[in-house]
């Protein structure tokens, strides 16, 4: 049973190197909230194996000591010390630091900036609101922040419960039917998160990830305003043929911006821009023209369950064509 | 010498006869047993076949989660088997199989001979089987459920999944959970009250007090998920929406109803087990349990807690920071009577006598493994880090340390500890060690990765992952200890059954110990005790060594030479003083039938024939009331001798008859119902802006109190004729309780027109929906009401219930007494709450 003990502490260790690199790991915080938390995890994880071990070592104790030299001690002073006093007194303590750590994550004025998270079976639907006369930016499954100060999140579902989780910035918030729930995310500096829907919420649940990019104020500025401007129409013949398949195969249910709206309703992710976006289909696939043409043809397989359409029955270069025009909207 | 000879010829003449009276029937007759060690048994064979198929689902799983992208799985077959695992090991293994020692072991322990309902503890395994067919049943159709173990809507509304799985689900559960209710009920009336002779309440065996307790837990834990289930089941088939955001309903709600429920359910499987702990490890031992009045608090108290922290499993859904604070205390209070138990557990080995043998290295393992699982118990309490943790797999590793270990080990434990009474033989001691070490580190190299899988990233109910994230080895070490514990698990199966054929012959009191059980014949025989004796001290056969011998002989209480029927004493609630002999059923098909029946219901219900489905519950019902008719006795007969100084009354002449207090443990179970709905109508009443709805017409006060009027005077008119009963008037009950019966249809007749007059449509808004449920709940109380005093008015004319036999008349009484104060909160709620605000 020592011998198991040992593993215990093995993984434990294992596990802080597995962590370090993480991108999607809450023992790796980048942002002040999920340092709080990970400060919290590690004082908990020591005290919790120092009573396993305490634990262990009296039961193993009591059972393999030697009759001759053991010791008695009365029974109701064992419970009422161990069983009792020790617990009342170090968890009273743990629950005051983790009320206050609770409060702390929460206190404060609402940051300046609201970004709207709309949950999807299986994406991520992200709206930075208009402000003054500029238009509102609609985009899926990648949400910009700038590094070093708070943004909040307003989390809502347009179907079933999902949860929005970026370990590495702060833990978890549902997605609720009827409701708006508010997350504050902030990172320490300009870098990559990945995070991903941790309430199942059916078929492609595992597939249903986003990933939050934090860049300087003024990187974030710029990044800000290009989504604002409408969508160009592209230049190069394959990518203009793509532009008119894309009007006649794909604007019920996608829209981009400028060029082409949307004439089903909302059910599929805006486009505007999606060049720019390093994923597509939620986190399942890096971004790349070929990629794009795969996922329509036969998004059936990379991603079973999901609600679009296979389009296997168009032509190649049609596909080609789409995975250019897509590719190119920047 | 010839004297001993003719002793002993009288003993097995004795012997014989009672075999003759209690005996199962050969054959399909086997099928007609209500004898608690036949019915305990068939529990705990049919929950571990139950826990080898959920444990083939996680095999599934953990292969499926082997390697990165795997595709042995698609999404839906790794749905299906993660669903149908957490169901499978929670609803129709760990719970049943909990049940299925209790139901086996509290006679032998408090010394009755059977437990007090036997026709009801084969009615619960009946539905507890068919349940789990009909559940099962999934896979032959198509449609296994596969919206996770806690049916989360909407996702599992027919919006979102639209075939026959949650169905399944829901009416499969259910279905089982009558027999979880009757089985507390009847444990509960078996403890308080058929105790052999001089077991007070302080000397009642430790595991008799986690019974106790779990049965009051299950009676108010399972009826709020019994409500949710039937309103969603209810909302799915015939669109009353009672979770829907769109119109006034709250997916939150469903949420709230099952976990309160579902937090009480881990202590209900965690607390028989503890149980276990508690009583097989003062044999290894050789002492008394240490601290036992601390440990009973401890036990009660976890009770308690365990309904107050229901919230823990809803931290990221939005809630505010002061309610977190109190559930978050709530939670980390609970850990402190488990602290207190695991001291009076290291207690009892510090200063006793260690021996170590398999069970009690299954006790070690359960320490270590649930210590391990208590402490990330106390850790996810903590609503930051639980914030972080939520929904990964580090919650997948803690409810697994809590569960297995703090439930699977001491059953293992429970198995060897019992084997000698179950089969006669002794346990081996080499592949019994072999079988615990395979499962111990199995599962720590299973699970105790998986904490750390959790904390780097990694969510639960995720069929695939992709490379690159981290997680890779980690999870491939998971499902190779996964393979190990399985083996285990195999070689445990194998020991088991080696064990039948070649274990050693036990003697009686195979380790020694010092409660009742082991002054049974092992196997043990269908009555358990010769003569139910009489004890003085907790552990009797301790304090008295030759209370077995003396047993066998047929000394104490109910050793009759001649029995003709099945017989237990019955005793005083605190100081166990025989008060009455209850007279008990014999084998007998009713059980069965009424199951069939329900289960007739259950099909058609599932099948959309809801013709199918009211003829079931009719024969259901009808079948309960032959169950009814077929007790009692016309025999003029009401006392008997019960020991040579000792002449008791029979149960039938009682006023508060076993019957009577099962009856009252029921409502309660019951009354959680309904106060869970109106935890609804208010939870509901405080998410909606506008309660009623804007546009509903109030409607009169004057139709509903009416209807209130004639309800409370057919309550007094049976009050009434139950005290003309008791005086020994022979007229007047019997118009009492047809007076009753005609009121009690003038209230339907009234609500109804009141319900009628007022625009209060049940599918457009979730106000509407409550207040056609709330009525139609009340209406199945009022109806079984009347059919009830009716039902007992033919048997005063019968000659089967009067002034003698008053305990048949109490039951109705206490049944309409509930009935009416029901009404009178559902009235309030209704009629008169929304014209207060």
């Amino acid at each position: 049973m020592f011998r198991v003990l040992g593993a215990g502490a093995l993984t434990v260790a294992g596990l802080a190197l597995a962590g370090c690199d993480g991108v999607q790991s809450s023992l790796a915080p980048q942002g002040p909230s999920a340092r709080s938390i990970a400060n919290l995890s590690w004082v908990m994880f020591a005290g919790a194996s120092a009573v396993l071990a305490l634990v262990m070592v009296l039961a193993l104790y009591a059972v393999f000591r030697t009759p001759a030299r053991h010791r008695g001690i009365p029974d109701t002073l064992m419970v009422a010390v161990g069983g009792f006093a020790w617990p009342v007194l170090t968890l009273s303590a743990l629950l005051v630091y983790g009320v206050y750590q609770m409060g702390d994550l929460r206190a404060g004025p609402e940051p300046a900036l609201e970004i709207q998270v709309t949950g999807h079976q299986w994406w991520w639907e992200v709206r930075y609101p208009g402000a003054g006369g500029q238009p509102e930016v609609v985009t899926a499954n990648q949400i910009h922040i700038p590094a070093g100060v708070p943004v909040s999140i307003a989390l809502r579902s347009a179907d079933v419960i999902h949860s929005f989780w970026v370990p590495n910035l702060s833990g978890k918030m549902d997605l609720i039917p009827g409701r708006t729930n508010r997350l504050r995310l902030q990172a320490d500096a300009p870098g990559r998160f990945r995070g991903q829907c941790a309430e199942f919420c059916g078929a492609q649940h595992a597939r249903m990830a986003l990933l939050v990019v934090a860049e300087p104020p003024d990187r974030f500025a710029a990044w800000l305003d290009a989504q604002r401007r409408p969508a160009t129409a592209p230049a190069g013949q394959s990518a203009q043929r793509g532009y008119a398949a894309f009007a006649q195969h794909c604007s019920a249910c996608h829209s981009v911006r400028g060029l082409v709206e949307r004439r089903g309703p909302d059910v599929g992710p805006d486009l505007t821009h999606l060049g720019s976006r390093a994923f597509i289909a939620a986190g399942t696939l890096e971004n790349t023209p070929d990629n794009l043409r795969r996922f329509i043809a036969a998004n059936d397989r990379i991603k079973p369950g999901n609600r679009m359409p296979v389009f296997d029955g168009l032509d190649p270069a049609t596909l080609a064509a789409l995975g250019d025009f897509l590719g190119g909207l920047h | 010498m010839a004297r001993d000879r003719a002793a002993s010829g009288e003993r097995d003449q004795l012997h014989a006869n009672l075999e003759r009276v209690w005996a199962n029937d050969p054959g399909l007759g086997q099928l007609r047993a209500v004898n608690h060690s036949s019915i305990g048994l068939r529990f705990i064979v049919t929950g571990f076949v139950f826990f080898l198929i959920g444990g083939l689902l996680a095999m599934l799983i953990r292969s499926q989660l082997a390697l990165p992208l795997n595709d042995l799985l698609d999404h839906q077959d790794y749905a299906q088997a993660f669903t149908m695992h957490g169901t499978t090991m929670m609803f129709f293994f760990a719970v049943p199989i909990m049940e299925g020692f209790a139901v086996y072991l509290i006679p032998k322990l408090i010394g009755a001979r059977d437990l007090v309902f036997p026709r009801l503890s084969a009615f619960g395994y009946w539905c507890y089987l068919f349940g789990g067919i009909l559940l099962y049943s999934s896979f032959f159709v198509g449609a296994v459920p596969d919206g996770g173990w806690f049916m989360y809507v909407p996702l599992n509304s027919s919006a979102f999944t639209p075939g026959a799985g949650p169905d399944f689900w829901l009416l499969g559960v259910t279905f089982a959970e009558i027999s979880a209710v009757a089985a507390a009920v009847e444990l509960i009336v078996a403890i308080l009250k058929t105790r052999t002779a001089g077991m007070a309440i302080q000397r009642m065996p430790i595991y008799a007090w986690y019974i106790l307790v779990t049965a009051f837990m299950i009676l108010f834990g399972f009826p709020p998920l019994i409500l949710a289930s039937i309103l969603l089941e209810i909302e799915r088939a015939f669109g009353l929406p009672f979770f829907d955001a769109a119109l006034g309903g709250d997916p939150l709600l469903w949420q709230h109803l099952f976990w309160i429920f579902g937090h009480p359910e881990v202590y209900i499987i965690f607390v028989p087990a503890a149980g276990l702990v508690s009583a097989i490890l003062p044999t290894f031992a050789q002492r008394p349990l240490a601290a036992y009045s601390w440990v009973v608090l401890a036990v009660i108290a976890t009770g308690f807690i365990s309904f107050g922290l229901w919230v823990h499993h809803m931290f990221t859904v939005g809630i505010p920071l002061l309610s977190l604070a109190f559930f978050s205390a709530a939670s980390m209070a609970v850990a402190v009577p488990t602290g207190i138990q695991v001291f009076a557990w290291i207690a009892t080995l510090w200063n006793g006598r260690p021996l170590l043998r398999v069970p009690l290295l299954y006790i070690l393992g359960f320490l270590f493994v649930f210590v391990l699982g208590g402490l990330t118990g106390v850790m996810v309490a903590l609503v930051p880090f639980d914030w972080q943790v939520h929904d990964t797999h580090f919650v997948v590793a803690h409810l697994h340390y809590v569960l297995f270990g703090g439930m699977v080990f001491p059953l293992f434990a429970a198995f060897y500890y019992w084997l000698p009474l179950f089969s006669g033989r002794a346990p081996s001691e080499r592949l019994s060690r072999l079988a615990f070490w395979m499962i111990f580190l199995g599962f720590n190299i299973t699970f105790l990765p998986m904490h750390a899988t959790g904390l780097i990233g990694m969510t639960r109910r995720a069929y695939t992952y992709l490379p690159g994230l981290g997680w890779e080895t980690l999870n491939l070490v998971s499902t190779l200890g996964g393979f190990l514990l399985a083996a285990g698990v195999g070689m445990f199966l194998v020991d088991f059954l080696l064990h039948y054929g070649f274990g050693r012959r036990a003697e009686r009191n195979h380790w020694n110990a010092g409660t009742l059980e082991w002054a049974i014949a092992a196997p043990v025989p269908p009555y358990n005790f010769v003569a139910q004796p009489r004890v003085a001290t907790r552990e009797p056969l301790w304090s008295d060594p030759a209370l077995a011998q003396r047993n066998a002989r047929g000394e104490g209480y109910l050793g009759l030479p001649d029995p003709k029927r099945r017989e237990t004493l019955m005793t005083s609630t605190l100081h166990g003083e025989p008060e009455a002999v209850i007279v008990l059923p014999g084998n007998t098909w009713t059980p069965l039938v009424a199951a069939l029946f329900t289960a007739l219901f259950f099909v058609g219900f599932l099948a959309k024939l809801y013709w199918l489905a009211a003829i079931g519950a009719t024969l259901a019902f009808a079948s309960l009331f032959f169950w009814a008719w077929q007790g009692g006795s016309r025999d003029q007969d009401t006392a008997m001798q019960a020991a040579a100084d000792c002449r008791l009354p029979l149960h039938r002449t009682l006023a508060h008859s076993p019957g009577w207090w099962g009856t009252l443990y029921a409502l309660l179970a019951d009354g959680t119902l309904f106060l869970s709905l109106v935890f609804a109508y208010f939870y509901l009443w405080t998410v909606s802006p506008h309660w009623p709805p804007a546009g509903y017409a109030a409607g009169g006060l004057l139709l509903p109190t009416l209807a209130t009027a004639a309800l409370i005077a057919a309550g007094l008119a049976v009050a009434w004729g139950l005290r003309r009963l008791r005086a020994g008037r022979s007229s007047g009950p019997g118009m009492a309780l047809f007076a009753a019966a005609v009121l009690g249809v003038a209230f339907m007749v009234l609500e109804v027109s009141a319900l009628l007059g007022t625009e209060v449509p049940a599918r457009e808004h979730a106000y509407g929906a409550l207040v056609h449920f709330l009525v139609g709940y009340q209406f199945v109380h009022v109806l079984f009401a009347v059919l009830m005093g009716l039902f007992v008015l033919v048997r005063m004319r019968r000659g089967f219930a009067g002034s003698a036999r008053p305990s048949e008349a109490a039951v109705v009484g206490l049944f309409w007494r509930y009935t009416v104060l029901q009404w009178l909160l559902g009235y309030s709620v209704m009629h008169l709450f929304p014209r207060l605000l």
